[in-house]
């Protein structure tokens, strides 16, 4: 049996509503993208119904802690391929046991869901990192990205809490949207040009003293390393190449 | 005047890097008064050194104009080199600025002693001061303290900073005596004693009157210059051990030395700091701290020194072999820390995971433990019974066989033919 959703998270806790409905067996899902008509297995489409999706959340919540309902919200961010069937049958291994089932880490959907989750967690703490604001003439610090997976939904709060009293916008470049913090609240917002403040062509858009403190900032990166310790392998590790072009000290 | 300004930075950052500590975590500061900044718990490191290390926080000297003239340290009296002092005012801005760019976590700032102790710490606190109060900052703020100064200003500044370390320079007190005959280890001990009660009062006091400020809530911590006198692994991690218990210390810093001078005390110039055994004394401070290994079971006097082909944990299976193997589905938590290529991590989640079933070899594999070096101290469910014994150093011949560590690189000493 196939499944077809709209591929949004809704639409996949729709799925898990829809399966314990009609006690389908098993079922592959496939987001309405990537689908392809398969000659030998029926197939369904889910129509994504908010008020089922919440049912589906909230008995999740009833079974497990915070920190497994965000797990489950971060391998949905990675937007990996075979989350979506990781998820789905996440879910329905945790309806199908009682309480606690999610420390298995004995079983596939656990372990997966838990590494995924990791690994979206780690690209947002390196994003946390790796930002470089830069100031415009008009008072506003911009920064543009493109993380392997989406994080920006799990930045708000780090972003909004740490600089409260300046305004500014984080904007994914892959993607194409981005948040800005207004002083009061932060919003989703899109651009039509993507804007690379680090071009020449554009520093007439800084504010006069940013380019004094990119090269304060090249300097001291500068006399901080120790050369005698020399170690590319270890420093490639944690600052992976495709970072270089966001940080103003690679440049 | 910014030309200056970039000049004063290259002298003071270049002068600070011999400090290792970098660690911008343990605070929870929280920015409640609208202004900027808040402490993460865990700490970010916003960019990596090209030797590796990790930069997390705006590391520099006050000034490295110094009274002292210790000779392994690059700041010294007798030392020709560049002089620069910055202004208070130049550090909060550097501080602030860089800080909205999202470029550091916090300030790191320490200083060369100029006129005495006091005078030196009494900058120092008015560059957290103002930070703290006029720029409403809220991020983190290591501050070093410097030893011999007044009670009242060590205090004031812990109401301001998030962590305070005096670093030990020595590890032991006839090695500091050679090479810096005007300090003495009870320099250091009586400043870390002194902010070890100010914490514990302060936190008992917290607990009755809510309105009491925090008081250094990241800890203390100190460093450890490895390779510049001639101690033992021993005696290093004995000291590490003695302070952290009696000092209730967050982190030990082990530095390996990097030669700048010709002085004959100590590894002339050109010579290799000691990176591999620098890496052996972290990863036994490591045992130490999260794994639940005494000291004295790493290094005793008959194992003074640290093997350097294998890591610690290993070395100290392999000499204590009656302990294994272990059941991996009975054996406690404890005891399974104690597996060689079973990490915390890991060894919670079996904890957990075995209570739904026994634990396979593959179920292991995926948990991600280090099957190939730990097969040889557990069974489990499906382990293929062994007729044959092995010895200690047979194991350690498998291990390292298939090992792919970058130290088996270097090689070691003439093979024995007899």
């Amino acid at each position: 049996m196939i499944y077809i959703f709209d591929g949004s998270l809704e639409g996949l806790l729709t799925a898990v509503f829809e399966w314990f409905e009609r006690k389908s067996g098993n079922v592959k899902l496939t987001p309405q993208s990537k689908y392809q008509p398969d000659a030998f297995m029926p197939s369904f489409e889910i129509l994504t119904n908010r008020a089922k999706a919440d049912r589906v959340w909230k008995g999740l919540a009833k079974r497990m802690g915070r920190d497994w309902m965000r797990r489950v919200y971060c391998a949905y961010l990675s937007e990996l391929e075979e989350m979506h069937q990781e998820i789905f049958g996440f879910c329905i291994y945790i309806f199908q046991h009682p309480a606690g089932a999610e420390k298995n880490y004995g079983n596939a959907h656990v372990l997966n869901i838990a590494q995924t989750a990791r690994k979206v967690e780690r690209e947002k703490h390196r994003m946390e990192a790796f930002i470089r604001f830069q100031k415009t003439a008009d008072g506003l610090f911009y920064c543009g990205i493109d993380p392997d997976f989406n994080v920006i939904p799990l930045l708000v709060n780090h972003f909004k809490n740490r600089y409260a009293d300046q305004q500014w916008i984080i904007y994914d470049i892959k993607r194409h949207y981005g948040i800005l913090y207004n002083l009061q609240t932060v919003e989703e917002i899109e651009m039509d040009v993507d804007i690379n403040l680090l071009k020449k062509a554009n520093q007439h858009m800084l504010d006069e003293q940013e380019l004094l403190y990119a090269d304060l900032w090249k300097d001291y990166f500068k006399s901080t390393n120790i050369v005698a310790r020399k170690n590319t392998k270890l420093h490639k590790q944690h600052v992976p190449k495709r970072y270089w072009k966001y940080l103003t000290e690679k440049l | 005047m910014s030309e200056r300004l970039r000049e004063k930075l290259n002298i003071l950052a270049d002068a600070a890097k011999y400090d290792v500590s970098c660690s911008s975590s343990g605070s929870d500061r929280k920015n409640t008064n609208k202004g900027v900044g808040n402490g993460h718990k865990s700490g970010i490191c916003h960019t990596y050194t090209e030797d590796g290390r990790c930069v997390s926080l705006l590391k520099i000297l006050f000034t490295n104009h110094c009274i002292f003239d210790c000779a392994y340290c690059v700041s010294r009296k007798s030392n020709d080199i560049e002089r620069a002092a910055f202004t208070v005012d130049e550090v909060v801005e550097l501080t602030m600025n860089f800080y909205r760019r999202n470029y550091i976590e916090g300030l790191f700032l320490s200083s060369g002693i100029f006129k005495n102790a006091d005078f030196t710490m009494e900058r120092l606190l008015r560059v957290v001061k103002k930070l703290r109060l006029e720029q409403n900052y809220n991020g983190y703020i290591h501050l070093k303290t410097i030893p011999g100064a007044s009670d009242e200003l060590i205090t004031e500044a812990g109401l301001y900073a998030d962590r305070m370390s005096i670093n030990l320079e020595m590890p032991t007190e006839a090695g500091l005596k050679l090479l810096a005959p005007e300090k003495s280890h009870q320099d250091v001990i009586k400043p870390l004693g002194f902010v070890k009660n100010q914490i514990i009062q302060f936190k008992e006091e917290k607990k009755l009157i809510k309105s009491v400020p925090k008081f250094v809530p990241a800890g203390q911590s100190t460093q450890m210059v490895i390779g510049a006198t001639p101690e033992t692994d021993k005696e290093i991690m004995h000291t590490a051990a003695a302070f952290y218990k009696n000092f209730s210390l967050k982190r030990v810093y082990y530095s390996g030395y990097i030669p700048i001078s010709n002085d004959s005390r100590m590894p002339i110039l050109g010579t290799q700091p000691p990176l591999l055994r620098e890496n052996r004394l972290y990863q036994t401070d490591w045992l130490m701290r999260f794994y639940g290994f005494d000291v004295r079971e790493l290094l005793n006097d008959a194992n003074p020194h640290l093997d350097t082909d294998i890591d610690p944990k290993l070395s100290w299976a392999l000499r204590n072999m009656h302990h294994f193997p272990i059941d991996i589905n009975t054996a406690d938590y404890k005891t399974i820390l104690r597996v060689p290529g079973i990490g915390v991590g890991s060894a919670q989640k079996i904890v957990q995971a075995r209570k739904f079933g026994k634990l396979y070899i593959h179920q292991l594999k995926k948990i991600g433990i280090a099957y190939n070096r730990a097969k040889h101290f557990i069974i489990c469910a499906d382990t293929p019974y062994q007729l044959k014994d092995f010895q200690s150093h047979q194991i350690k011949g498998f291990i390292l066989a298939e090992s792919q560590s970058k130290y088996l690189k270097t090689p070691s000493e003439q093979l024995l033919l007899f």
